[in-house]
């Protein structure tokens, strides 16, 4: 029985190649997705494992100045190093000098990056980071020595065009600095692997101390290297202890966690699509290898009958079917997962030509991604291969024996059933996710409910299709005649084969319009947000937010055609103190707290002053405060208390709930600098933006945008991620429609003998290649209309559900989604070649002998 | 429609070899036959002797080695492909042992299918004889698999005799069918020679098939080595002992 179920695995080489294709592809899709996914993660998290040591010393509340990612003026002094290093557990100890908002000016006096990813500026050493990792090492030419010499990381270096020996221009967003020292050194990770598209330069560490802590003899934190044996835990304890007052020690582990933190749960949205995505790899990779197996076993029910009647029991058969569906899972997963490192790097390409600087970064085939690998390559087929099987199993060997075999129609039925079951279910819970407020988590009920229904469409489309079916193959008849007529009806002859295949490019579509919608709404969100808050003609502001100086806004403010100007600047701060509950800050100076228009609910706006707040009446609501209450918040210099004088209406101007004056900023340790500036001009003004510009010009990461230039830039960020989800689902939909060319080239093997009786009895090469071409097209527009359909309902659903977290428009992208439609059907036609060409090539009468 | 006394098909020194060396195999050598119009022939001879091949070769379905193979007076061997599908599906019906429908069609479609392929209106009077003659009137809209094997071979017969074809070929039309249901589909096409003048060729083991027929012609070995007109089973069954001797 072995013997003969490998036997028949070998006779049929092109079965066999073709469904371990399938395999193969869906295999391959999972793992790409898996490893991509973790890849990018990896490439996060790596970033600030390899910028911590063993055991990390700064000053208390400097994750305080971190996290709002403002340039803290908090340092630890250069004479606690000979202390610390007489710990017995310390094996070296290396100041650190570290500062962010450094840019990197490229040959042509851009800012490199963009607004993108963080730039970084600091001291070079050699520290080994946390746990012996290697850190940045120079790869080429030397580490810098003197004022005039500075290292860049390779990626910098090469983006921004500069060689060994070259002058660099780095600059701030503040005039503070401006230096050109020359390249000298080129540092990189030995084994690969990137800094994620930020960048950095090193300079000597007095060089640094002179640029960054204003010639201090101080660090910003000091990295401690455990010695052999010596735990992170152990040696923090013993730094922790010999520190003074305003000193804290946290080990590496912890550091590295907390400034990744922000920026995993920043991209967290990018994290979880990328697991749904990996789900819905699975099911689409279920779908392709589950629709093979049918057809094989359909094919091979005759073979499998003549065995039942030869004697063989049901077991026997559907365990020789299993050990096949082993074998060739076996085989193809093995297959797949190499052809999935493939994809994996194509898909890392494709980010990486998007903007997400991964090209570096090593691939991470993870165990679970080889598990999850074998788990789909080899359970899905003996699943997919059994489910078939045991259908043949129902019907009597003499009918198998037949020409052609009538499957019981009932299994159709109870697709339907559970189809509509699924519906059932779905649609209510999506609607109480939707509609009532009162339940916990919405956003799952929703989803839920959108799988649930997406599941549900699927199981009953051999039903839900077939009306379909009948009318596209009616139009086919009309339009192509008589091979019109064969083409619909093979389509409809096996509905679940038909619609099965059309899934895999349904779902495929649904993802593809549901994530456009989602992208066009969550664009047009941001423009309405900007349309609505964007007062003043012009606004002034830098890449991150970062301030910079004052004098700017006083140049500007002296401009002909400039009525007024508006100043705020960003605090970052904790309420109470707690490490959770982090707090933005806004100040602007007293006197110009009238140009806000803003509404006091109670107290008076005209009581603001220094050591004073207003608060927005939401955010007063929920924290219990009101007039005369104290504000109790941590700051760079210490714990503070605020007086609250007023609480207003919410305003679209003021960024955040708690707004104060320049000076109590100040005096909490917050650099003096303007972050954002509102520029109001006379209407009759002209030609205010070059003049604007030109205060600037010395300032690249200072810009001057209109309403419509500020929109473009608020949405950059969106637009990245979205193309990153195109990428992949653009993969998807080449996997779908691959697995509709390995279907119908199966259906066309299946069919053998009934294309050798067409050519027997006349019909031309080019007939045959039309009739296969409209089989696949309806497949096509079956998938592209189910997906459309599916597609805007989901879109706009979640959209709907979002509504409450800024994203108020839902928008329809209907250029996209034509072009999306067209495409799918042009790989319909594209997809039917291959078969096509096969089915006109067959020896007539071979064709028609074989069985 | 034909002419009686005019040569409806043709072969002359028709040769077929199949492998090469040791396993090489003769199965047609030097074939000449002429079959005349209106005329109802049986192939008859052992098994591998070649009525297959022979009937392949007639019906533009394969192609010989040598010599030459005329359908009315257009010589075959010089067609290309386009051209003899054109042939297969004007000029020539074919009846296969194993009925060969299309699963998807109704019985009714399937009789049509070669007129539509051609994207020709059925004639109208030919079509109703047709159906009048394979008696399947009440079968019409039923699936092959709902249809006997009896009735699914007179579909068969009946696709191939539609298009009015100069010869219909059939290839053992009653190998697969009981002897009741053999005899409606000899009866059918014996009755589409005297009733249409049709010119039917029909490859048989059957003896009391072959008296259905007006002339049998026997192969050995891939050569023509007897023949026999207005054949009884008697004489048909001595030939075959004859020639089996
Ligand atoms: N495709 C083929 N390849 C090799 N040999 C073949 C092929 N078709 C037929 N033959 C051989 O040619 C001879 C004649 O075959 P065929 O015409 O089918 O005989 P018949 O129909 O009289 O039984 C046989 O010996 C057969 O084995
Ligand atoms: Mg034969």
């Amino acid at each position: 029985m072995i013997r003969a179920s490998l036997k028949s695995l070998l006779a049929r080489r092109v079965r066999l190649l073709l469904s371990t294709f399938a395999i193969v592809l869906g295999v391959a899709f999972v793992t790409g997705i898996l490893m991509f996914s973790d890849t990018v993660q990896r490439s996060f998290v790596a970033l600030f494992d390899s910028t911590v040591g063993d055991s990390v010393v700064r000053p208390v509340n400097s994750d305080v100045a971190q996290q709002g990612a403002v340039f803290s003026t908090q340092t630890v002094p250069a004479s606690l190093q000979p202390d610390l290093e007489r710990l017995p557990g310390a094996a070296r100890v290396d100041g650190m000098v570290s500062a962010t908002g450094v840019y990197v000016l490229s040959t042509g006096g851009k800012v490199v990056g963009g607004s993108g990813p963080p730039a970084f500026g600091g001291n070079w050493n050699d520290a080994p980071a946390g746990h012996g990792l290697e850190g940045l090492v120079i790869l080429d030419g030397h580490e810098p020595h003197g004022a005039d010499e500075v290292v860049l990381d390779e990626s910098t270096a090469d983006r921004a065009g500069y060689e060994l020996g070259d002058k660099v221009s780095i600059v701030t967003a503040t005039q503070t600095l401006d230096v050109h020292p020359t390249l000298v050194g080129i540092a990189g990770f030995r084994e690969g692997g990137s800094l994620n598209g930020a960048t950095y330069a090193a300079f000597d560490t007095p060089t640094a101390q002179q640029l960054f802590l204003d010639g201090k003899d101080a660090y910003t934190v000091f990295w401690v290297t455990a010695r052999d044996g010596v735990s992170q835990e152990e040696l923090t304890e013993q730094v922790a202890a010999a520190l003074p007052e305003g000193y804290e020690a946290v080990t590496g582990d912890d550091a590295a966690e907390e400034s990744a933190g922000p920026l995993l749960s920043g991209i967290g949205f990018l994290t979880t699509f990328l697991l749904i995505f990996a789900g819905i790899a699975l099911v689409v990779s279920s779908y392709i290898i589950v629709n093979t197996f049918s057809i094989l076993v359909a094919q091979r029910s005759r073979e499998l009958a003549l065995l039942r009647a030869l004697g063989a029991s049901k077991k026997q058969v559907i365990r020789s079917v299993q050990l096949e569906a082993f074998a060739v899972g076996l085989v193809g997963s093995t297959l797949g997962l190499g052809l999935g490192v493939v994809l994996a790097m194509g898909i890392r390409a494709l980010v990486s030509s998007i903007g997400l600087d991964l090209a570096h970064q090593p691939l991470i085939l993870a165990p679970r991604t080889v598990l999850a690998a074998f788990a789909t390559g080899i359970v899905v087929t003996m699943v997919a291969a059994w489910l078939p099987a045991r259908r043949t199993g129902r019907i009597a060997p003499v009918q198998a024996l037949r020409d052609d075999v009538a499957l019981p129609e009932s299994s159709v039925r109870r697709r339907l059933l559970l189809g509509v079951a699924l519906l059932a279910a779905g649609i209510p819970l999506a609607l109480v996710g939707l509609f009532v407020g009162a339940v916990p988590h919405n956003g799952w009920w929703v989803g839920a409910g959108v799988l649930a229904v997406l599941l549900g469409v699927t199981a009953a489309s051999p039903v839900i299709g077939r009306p379909f079916l009948r009318a596209t193959g009616a139009v086919e008849a009309r339009a192509f005649g008589p091979m019109g007529r064969l083409a619909g009806q093979n389509s409809l002859r096996n509905p679940r084969r038909t619609t099965a295949t059309a899934s895999a490019l349904m779902i495929g579509l649904t993802l593809a319009f549901t994530v456009a919608i989602l992208g066009s709404s969550a664009k047009a969100s941001v423009d309405k947000a900007v349309e609505d808050n964007f007062i003043g003609d012009y606004v002034v502001s830098s890449a991150f937010g970062e301030g910079f100086s004052p004098a700017i806004t006083d140049r500007m403010a002296e401009i002909d055609g400039v009525t007024e100007v508006l100043r705020q600047r960003y605090g970052f701060g904790l309420l109470g103190g707690d490490e959770d509950d982090g707090l933005s800050i806004v100040a602007t100076a007293p006197e110009t707290i009238g140009d806000f228009h803003l509404k006091a609910v109670a107290g008076s706006v005209s009581d603001f002053a220094d050591d004073t707040v207003l608060l927005k009446e939401d955010w007063a609501d929920d924290h219990d405060l009101g007039v005369g209450d104290t504000l109790e918040v941590t700051l760079p210099t210490g714990a503070k208390k605020w007086r609250v004088v007023g609480v207003v209406e919410d305003s679209p101007l003021v960024f955040s709930p708690v707004l104060t004056t320049t000076q109590t900023l100040l005096d909490s340790g917050f650099p003096d600098q303007d972050n954002y500036v509102v520029v109001f001009a006379d209407p009759g003004a002209t030609g205010l933006q070059e003049r604007l510009d030109a205060v600037v010009e010395d300032l690249p990461v200072v810009t001057v945008k209109d309403q419509q230039a500020f929109a473009a830039e608020q949405r950059a960020p969106i637009d990245r991620i979205i193309g990153i989800i195109y990428g992949l689902l653009f993969f998807a939909v080449v996997i779908a429609v691959l697995g509709i060319v390995n279907t119908l080239a199966l259906s066309v093997i299946e069919r053998t003998r009934e294309i050798g009786l067409l050519r027997a009895i006349g019909v031309s090469r080019r007939q045959l290649r039309q009739m296969i071409r409209l089989e696949s097209v309806v497949i096509a527009v079956l998938g592209a209309v189910l997906g459309v359909a599916l597609g805007i309902v989901f879109g706009v659903t979640l959209m709907y559900a979002l509504r409450d977290q800024g994203l108020e428009r839902i928008s329809i992208p209907v250029v996209q989604l034509v072009v999306f439609l067209v495409l799918s059907l042009v790989l319909g036609v594209l997809a039917a070649v291959f078969p096509a060409r096969r089915a006109a090539r067959l020896d007539v009468l071979r064709a028609i002998a074989a069985d | 429609m034909t002419q009686e006394g005019a040569v409806a098909a043709r072969v002359q020194h028709l040769t077929k070899t199949y492998g090469t060396g040791e396993t090489q195999v003769v199965a047609l050598d030097d074939v000449t036959i002429d079959l005349m119009a209106g005329e109802f022939t049986a192939v008859m001879g052992p098994s591998g002797s070649g009525k297959s091949t022979l009937m392949h070769c007639l019906a533009a379905l394969d192609t010989a080695d040598s010599g030459s193979v005329m359908i009315g007076d257009q010589e075959l061997t010089v067609l290309k492909d386009k051209a003899l599908t054109r042939l297969r599906r004007d000029a020539i019906g074919f009846v296969f042992q194993s009925y060969n429908l299309v699963p998807t069609l109704t019985a009714r479609e399937n009789i049509l299918l070669p007129l539509s392929i051609a994207g020709r209106d059925p004639d109208r009077e030919w079509y109703d004889a047709v159906i009048a003659t394979v008696n399947l009137a009440d079968r019409l809209d039923h699936k092959p698999n709902q249809l006997s094997g009896g009735q699914q071979q007179r579909v068969a017969v009946a696709r191939a005799l539609v298009s009015r074809p100069r010869v219909v070929f059939a290839d053992e039309p009653t190998g697969n069918l009981d002897s009741a249901s053999g005899a409606e589909v000899l009866d059918l096409l014996r009755r589409s020679v005297d009733e249409h003048h049709q010119t039917v060729v029909m490859v048989t083991h059957d003896p009391v098939a072959a008296a259905y027929t007006d002339r049998v012609l026997f192969l050995a070995d891939g050569r023509v080595v007897d023949e026999l007109r207005d054949p009884s089973r008697e004489q048909v069954l001595e030939t075959m002992a004859r020639l089996a001797a």
